[in-house]
């Protein structure tokens, strides 16, 4: 059988795992997103309580491997009662990893706000919220895309790591087959491939909003 | 006599160890304009943006209109309103068009309405010759132009007071002027009281009712504004006004 034989006979099984990577990502993206602007804006504000919570959680998330939470959430957590499907666990742990990823990204945006601008909204009398709704919030999250736009493409090469919890996703199928059929070569060119369809243009498009942002707060 | 609408009684400013200000005193009356000078690092700014709770004192009490400032934060952004501050670096929002930075403070911090308050600023913006610009984005202006915004913004919440803090010190020469003549209009037409920190000397020969000279963060002189000029009492003064050249 001629390689590409192979490669169109697989086709409709990477098909499956392409949209299931693509699920997985968005829906962890999207909670990731709420999760890390909450928790930016607990720093931003310094909310007693709330405050070192936070520091906590984003420190243990980020300094330890997706895989290891993923191991934690799928076989330690039943143990405890919790049973996810190895789906729910795949989107929890991104939303868990990524959430303080996203969180850094907003905090460096509403870091990134210039004092003088702070002062002159202070100066017209802008209360601390209207102050975080009307100059932190939108040069802030304009400042945070390019981190933001960075985070999404990490998570979106994270969900790899689901293979581990026999998710099937788009590098699970690759080493299905190639431990069913062996044809190592073709199978991982489709799995880049695949990756590389997602990746790129979503690549692209992620800068061009970043400067179109940039040009829309800022003028430049 | 009337009440003054500012006191400012033995004020005090440290930076951590560092004492800025030593023991300043002045008292401004309804319609007077006052203007601050002195060398750089004399403590001009710091004393204005004390005025404007963007900085804390130490000592010492501020009383304007009758109420005696507590240095709440939430009595200095009631203050705030009555207490306009335009800046050095102008800091218009530049996600927001001209109007948008002018309607913030009236509509959101004032809560009046929309149909109120734009008459009002249509006329300010007139006054301030950017009546055209109402849709423009701050990058679509120049540096006066900014700064002329910036003024109509302070102005739109009606204060009673105005800080003016080295607001030319950024422009190019001939648009200095434009945004001089502004200020210099608001003193004679409009009787406005205002607090005035500025290096062009002959802006403030001609707009001062009174001149506080600072050095070292104390005032070295207090005098009526011609006084200054022509005779200044300490070396220290006639030293900084031989240095300006004016």
């Amino acid at each position: 059988m001629s390689s590409w034989a192979i490669i169109q006979q697989s086709l409709p099984l990477f098909q499956k795992g392409f949209f299931i990577t693509l699920k997985l990502a968005a829906l962890g993206i999207l909670g990731a997103i709420v999760v890390g602007s909450i928790c930016s804006l607990i720093q931003y504000f310094k909310l007693p309580l709330l405050n070192p919570l936070v520091t906590i959680y984003t420190e243990i998330a980020r300094n330890t491997p997706l895989l290891i939470q993923l191991f934690f959430l799928y076989y330690a957590f039943p143990q405890l009662g919790l049973r996810l499907t190895a789906s729910q666990c795949g989107i929890v742990g991104l939303i868990f990893l990524g959430g303080s990823y996203m969180a850094a990204g907003f905090t460096g945006g509403f870091e990134g706000i210039s004092s003088s601008q702070l002062e002159a909204g202070q100066a017209i009398g802008l209360s601390r919220w209207q102050l975080a709704r009307y100059v932190v919030l939108p040069q802030g999250l304009a400042l945070s895309v390019p981190a933001l736009a960075a985070n999404i493409i990490f998570l979106i090469k994270e969900t790899s790591i689901f293979t581990v919890i026999a998710i099937p996703e788009l590098t699970n199928t690759a080493l299905d087959l190639i431990g069913m059929y062996y044809h190592t070569n073709e199978y991982l060119v489709v799995l880049v491939v695949a990756y590389a369809i997602i990746l790129i243009p979503l690549s692209l498009i992620l800068t061009y909003l970043e400067r179109r942002v940039r040009y829309g707060t800022f003028g430049n | 006599m009337s009440t003054p609408l500012l006191h400012v009684n033995h004020l005090e400013k440290y930076y951590q160890k560092t004492h800025i200000l030593h023991d300043v005193n002045f008292e401004l009356n309804t319609g007077e304009v006052l203007t601050l000078l002195g060398p750089s690092g004399s403590g001009k700014s710091t004393l204005l943006r004390c005025l404007n709770g963007l900085e804390a004192y130490q000592q010492g009490s501020i009383t304007f209109d009758g109420q005696a400032v507590t240095q709440k934060p939430k009595q200095w952004q009631q203050l705030r309103q009555q207490i306009g501050m335009v800046f050095q670096s102008y800091d218009l929002f530049p996600n927001r068009n001209v109007l948008e930075n002018i309607l913030l403070g009236p509509l959101k911090v004032q809560k009046r309405t929309r149909a109120a308050v734009l008459p009002e600023v249509q006329q300010l913006l007139e006054q301030v010759g950017m009546a055209d610009y109402a849709n423009a984005y701050p990058r679509q202006l120049s540096g006066g132009q900014k700064q002329r915004i910036a003024i109509v913004r302070a102005l739109a919440l009606k204060p009673k007071l105005m800080l003016f803090d080295e607001v030319t010190a950024s422009l190019d020469p001939e648009m200095v002027r434009d945004v001089l003549n502004i200020i210099r209009q608001l003193a004679d037409s409009h009787a406005m009281t205002m607090l005035v920190v500025t290096h062009e000397m002959d802006f403030a020969k001609q707009i001062s009712d009174q001149v506080l000279f600072l050095a070292d963060g104390r005032i070295r002189e207090q005098t009526p504004g011609k006084q200054f000029f022509e005779q200044p009492q300490t070396e220290r003064a006639q030293n900084f006004l031989a240095s300006m050249d004016f």
